[in-house]
């Protein structure tokens, strides 16, 4: 059997799944210190469903910790960054675009040396090995033990990076360092960006990691476990110690993956309602669409990987005016229980409007009895629009299409939605995140300029297959259940060459085989 | 009148050149970026309109050639656009006293600036285009005559190839993409060399000013919670053609060129009507319900509705929901002889340019 833990703004939710069958649940508060709000919940799920801490074979966790850190500047490792890529690149030096508070905070260390390479492999200048070395030094002197590397290219050839993390690694024997390319894309700076972020969160990553272990096992639970990743597969724990970062927005992309799973809808709309917002994703294949513009975390623009996500600010605490209606996007969150009208409070919601209207029996009814049903009905009908057009503005044309209501919030929806070929209320919506973690896979992913001067648009995608492939396997997923679940081509714009950009996605099922205890 | 570009001016100057870049152009945020550190360095641009320059006055331009994609990994060492300018001068045996843009559409606005910021010249308050298009000769001062060369490019290294006795601007055009391509797909190029008098007769004039009022605008209608394209259209005149949803997005590549289509589908006042709009890194033509209703070398800006951002070719994806504007351009650029160089027909259309209110018959 499996937990899934979702840890989320207001509420941990944890999961028993045997096999595809959901066992129990579970909802907490989510704590300051995040871990002992998890461990609350792994002993209620535990304790509601019987279940055994010995026959759990896997945990997997989908956690905001490390977001949480960078926005809050918190628990951030001193980290220096080292750009291969001179005589280019020098005008625009590490971490120029940031917020000078998240600056200051990892210290502001930056390192310039020549090498990188072109967009067709060409190296810019040779690797300034002797220039790694003096900056390893004074990186050492500097007490600093988190190194972010990034080279110009190194998505099409990592390795003046790779070779860089090894001169670091001679002169300082325990430093941690981060490769560019193995987080980000084409793009320096966005790249870069991610690097330093991951370099400055794996000290924290390290604590974290410790920790959970140590809240499993006191829980009696020696199974391996997971982190989600905010393209909905999972990393183990040293995987997490490397590359934290890529645990960024692994929320919504759980509720998707959960919301696929409990519809058994592959291509559709996602709506995760909740206490303060409403996310609205796609799925394609199964998996969230990505988004294909800079995402900024915390100021800081990168271009990693993240779900394509529209957000409006309606959820079960939205707070209701009347004369002119408003919903939102103001929410009492989670003080939903204290302030809410049905709850004793003095706040009207858009959950005391579900209940007057008899859509959920939440609370005490008798404290919105006396609302007037004409006004509960046009609030409702705003609560609908509001949605429609969020569903409408992620679908990819105007043809009807499935959409999923996932999260608490998905008892304000009476009735159908415009533009929606079928409504779903899946089984289980209200953990669908925890779910989505529980159930999630291993994956795989390349990047890459080809030049298709010199082999064919075939050639350069049974590459990319390939290797996304084998990194999946890498990974952990059984070779035979892997499969390539998203193609990208982008053409280079105003190039001869026909240099085209390819990214390929491959994802399989976690082998559980020989990672137990 | 002269004026001085402080952030303020920067900021909506990045938002305006990226509008006018009509889909292409390259993203100005990197350029603003390097505007901002180098006046964090103490330096300044000086924006001055060319009235303000004797008629002999020497203008050189100068712009970034190459791939958008390259430009946002291999970024720049800094100083080649100068280095491109000094050695233009020293081939030429001129000194310049002040820089012009190729290109104000996009990136190209921000290099110009790049150059002052460094050498103290200031920047002529004009371009070559009044937008963005794909190639040298596409400016209104090859069309009206100025030479091509002498010209200049520089790489990241700091290596020049010096291009001179080319009196046909789609030959330098040629050989400056190749040379680009060795250069590592970018490069900076300082061309042409003008009197401010010939500057004055051929350029699209007051586009820096432009971009700055388009900036400012939508950044007035973003804290105004206002409609940004509305406020594009109360600057730059023009009308909006379409409200709606991109539905499909086609790419191919030939010649080194991104070309494809994007289909959107109507929404509120345009709801069951289409368009579509064919581009070749800038947008080239739009179709409302199969007629062509805006061509080049007038402007097709297609902005997120609610922020105005304007999203370039290279972006545009399904489900976004889009205002296409049709603004239309300088009248230099419009004559029979300007539409040899930047017509339909010079993208491969067999469509007869016609500006865009008499296409659309108000």
């Amino acid at each position: 059997m499996r937990i899934g833990i979702d840890v989320g703004g207001t509420n941990t939710d944890a999961v028993v799944m045997d096999g595809r069958k959901v066992v129990g649940w579970t909802k907490t508060p989510t704590t300051p210190d995040v871990t002992s709000g998890i461990t609350a919940a792994l002993r209620q799920v535990l304790a509601d469903t019987q279940v055994r801490p010995e026959q759990i074979d896997a945990v997997m966790i989908g956690t905001t910790h490390f977001t949480n850190a960078v926005v809050e500047r918190r628990r951030l490792t001193p980290t220096a960054a080292l750009r291969i890529g001179l005589p280019a690149t020098a005008a625009l030096p590490p971490m120029v675009d940031w917020p000078p508070d998240l600056r200051e905070t990892i210290g502001g260390h930056s390192y310039l040396v020549h090498g990188g390479f072109e967009f067709d492999g060409r190296e810019i200048a040779p690797l300034g090995e002797a220039e790694i070395r003096e900056a390893a030094r004074d990186i050492q002197a500097k007490d600093i033990r988190a190194v972010a590397v990034s080279s110009v290219f190194s998505p099409v050839n990592p390795e003046h990076e790779v070779r860089a993390r090894e001169i670091l690694q001679e002169v300082i024997p325990d430093v941690q360092v981060t490769l560019s390319h193995e987080i980000g894309r084409i793009g320096l700076l966005e790249r870069e960006n991610a690097a330093i972020m991951n370099a400055c969160l794996t000290d924290l990553a390290h604590t974290i990691v410790a920790a959970f272990r140590q809240a499993l096992t006191d829980m009696g639970i020696h199974a391996p476990f997971y982190l989600s990743q905010n393209d909905g597969t999972l990393m183990g724990a040293d995987f997490v110690e490397r590359y934290p970062v890529l645990t960024f927005a692994s929320g919504p992309t759980n509720s998707m993956r959960g919301a696929a799973f409990l519809s058994g809808i592959r291509d559709g709309v996602v709506v995760d309602i909740g206490g303060t917002t409403s996310d609205v994703g796609v799925l394609v294949q199964g998996f969230p669409r990505e988004a294909s513009v800079a995402v900024e975390v915390g100021g800081v623009r990168t271009n990693f990987r993240m779900p394509d996500v529209y957000s409006i600010g309606l959820g079960g605490g939205s707070l209701v005016r009347t004369d002119p209606l408003t919903i939102g996007p103001q929410s009492v969150g989670y003080e939903l229980t204290e302030k809410a009208r049905v709850f004793g409070g003095d706040v009207l919601t858009a959950t005391d409007i579900a209940v007057a209207a008899g859509l959920a029996e939440i609370g005490d009814p008798g404290r919105v009895a006396h609302l007037d049903p004409a006004r509960v009905q046009d609030a409702l009908g705003r609560l609908r629009q509001m949605l429609e057009e969020a569903v409408d503005r992620m679908k990819t044309s105007p043809d009807p299409v499935p959409v999923i209501l996932v999260g608490g919030g998905t008892i304000l929806v009476a009735g159908e939605l415009a533009g929606a070929s079928e409504l779903i209320r899946p089984d289980h919506f209200p953990v669908a995140n925890a779910i989505g973690a529980a159930i999630a896979q291993v994956g795989g992913e390349t990047d890459r300029v080809f030049s298709l001067a010199e082999i064919s648009r075939e050639e350069a995608l049974d590459q990319a297959k390939r290797e996304a492939t084998e990194k999946a396997i890498a990974a952990g997923a059984r070779p035979e259940t892997v499969a390539i679940v998203d193609i990208e081509e982008v053409p280079l714009a105003y190039l001869p060459g026909n240099a085209t950009r390819i990214r390929v996605k491959a994802v399989g099922d976690l082998d559980m085989k020989g990672r137990g205890p | 009148m002269s004026w001085t570009v402080d952030p303020d001016a920067l900021e909506s100057i990045a938002i305006g050149a990226g509008i006018l870049g009509t889909g292409g152009g390259g993203n100005p945020y990197l350029g603003k970026l390097r505007i901002r550190t180098l006046m964090a360095q103490g330096r300044s641009v000086q924006v001055v309109s060319v009235d303000e320059l004797a008629d002999d006055a020497v203008v050189i331009g100068v712009g970034g050639i190459g791939a958008p994609t390259v430009g946002i990994e291999r970024l720049p060492r800094g100083t080649e656009p100068v280095e491109a300018v000094r050695a233009l001068e020293a081939y030429a045996g001129v000194q310049a006293d002040a820089l012009v843009s190729v290109e104000v559409g996009g990136s190209n606005s921000i290099v110009p600036m790049i150059v002052a910021a460094y050498t103290g010249l200031p920047v002529v308050d004009a371009d070559g285009m009044g937008r963005a298009f794909p190639e040298v000769q596409m400016t209104s001062y090859h069309i009206y005559g100025i030479s091509p060369t002498p010209a200049v490019l520089c790489d990241a290294h700091g290596q020049v190839a010096i291009f001179d006795r080319i009196s046909d601007p789609r030959t330098l055009e040629r050989m400056a993409r190749v040379v680009t391509v060795e250069m590592g797909c970018r490069g900076d190029l300082a061309s042409p060399i003008m009197a401010a008098a010939d500057l004055r007769r051929t350029a699209i004039l007051h586009t820096l000013t432009l971009s700055r009022r388009v900036g400012d605008a939508v950044r007035q209608a973003r804290r105004a919670h206002g409609d940004p394209g509305q406020a594009v259209l109360s600057v730059t005149g023009g009308l909006e053609i379409f409200r709606g949803k991109i539905v499909e997005v086609e790419r191919r590549t030939t010649r080194g060129f991104a070309r494809g289509r994007v289909t959107l589908t109507g929404l509120g006042p345009y709801r069951g009507a289409s368009m579509a709009i064919d581009f070749q890194n800038e947008n080239l033509i739009a179709w409302r319900n199969g007629q062509p209703v805006v061509t080049v070398p007038d402007l097709i800006c297609v902005l997120d509705m609610e922020s105005g951002e304007p999203i370039t070719t290279e972006l545009l994806r399904y489900g976004y929901r889009v205002t296409v504007l049709g603004i239309p351009c300088d009248p230099k650029m419009a004559t029979p002889q300007a539409l040899a160089y930047v017509g339909p027909g010079c993208f491969g259309y067999d469509v007869v340019y016609r500006p865009l209110r008499e296409r659309l018959a108000v």
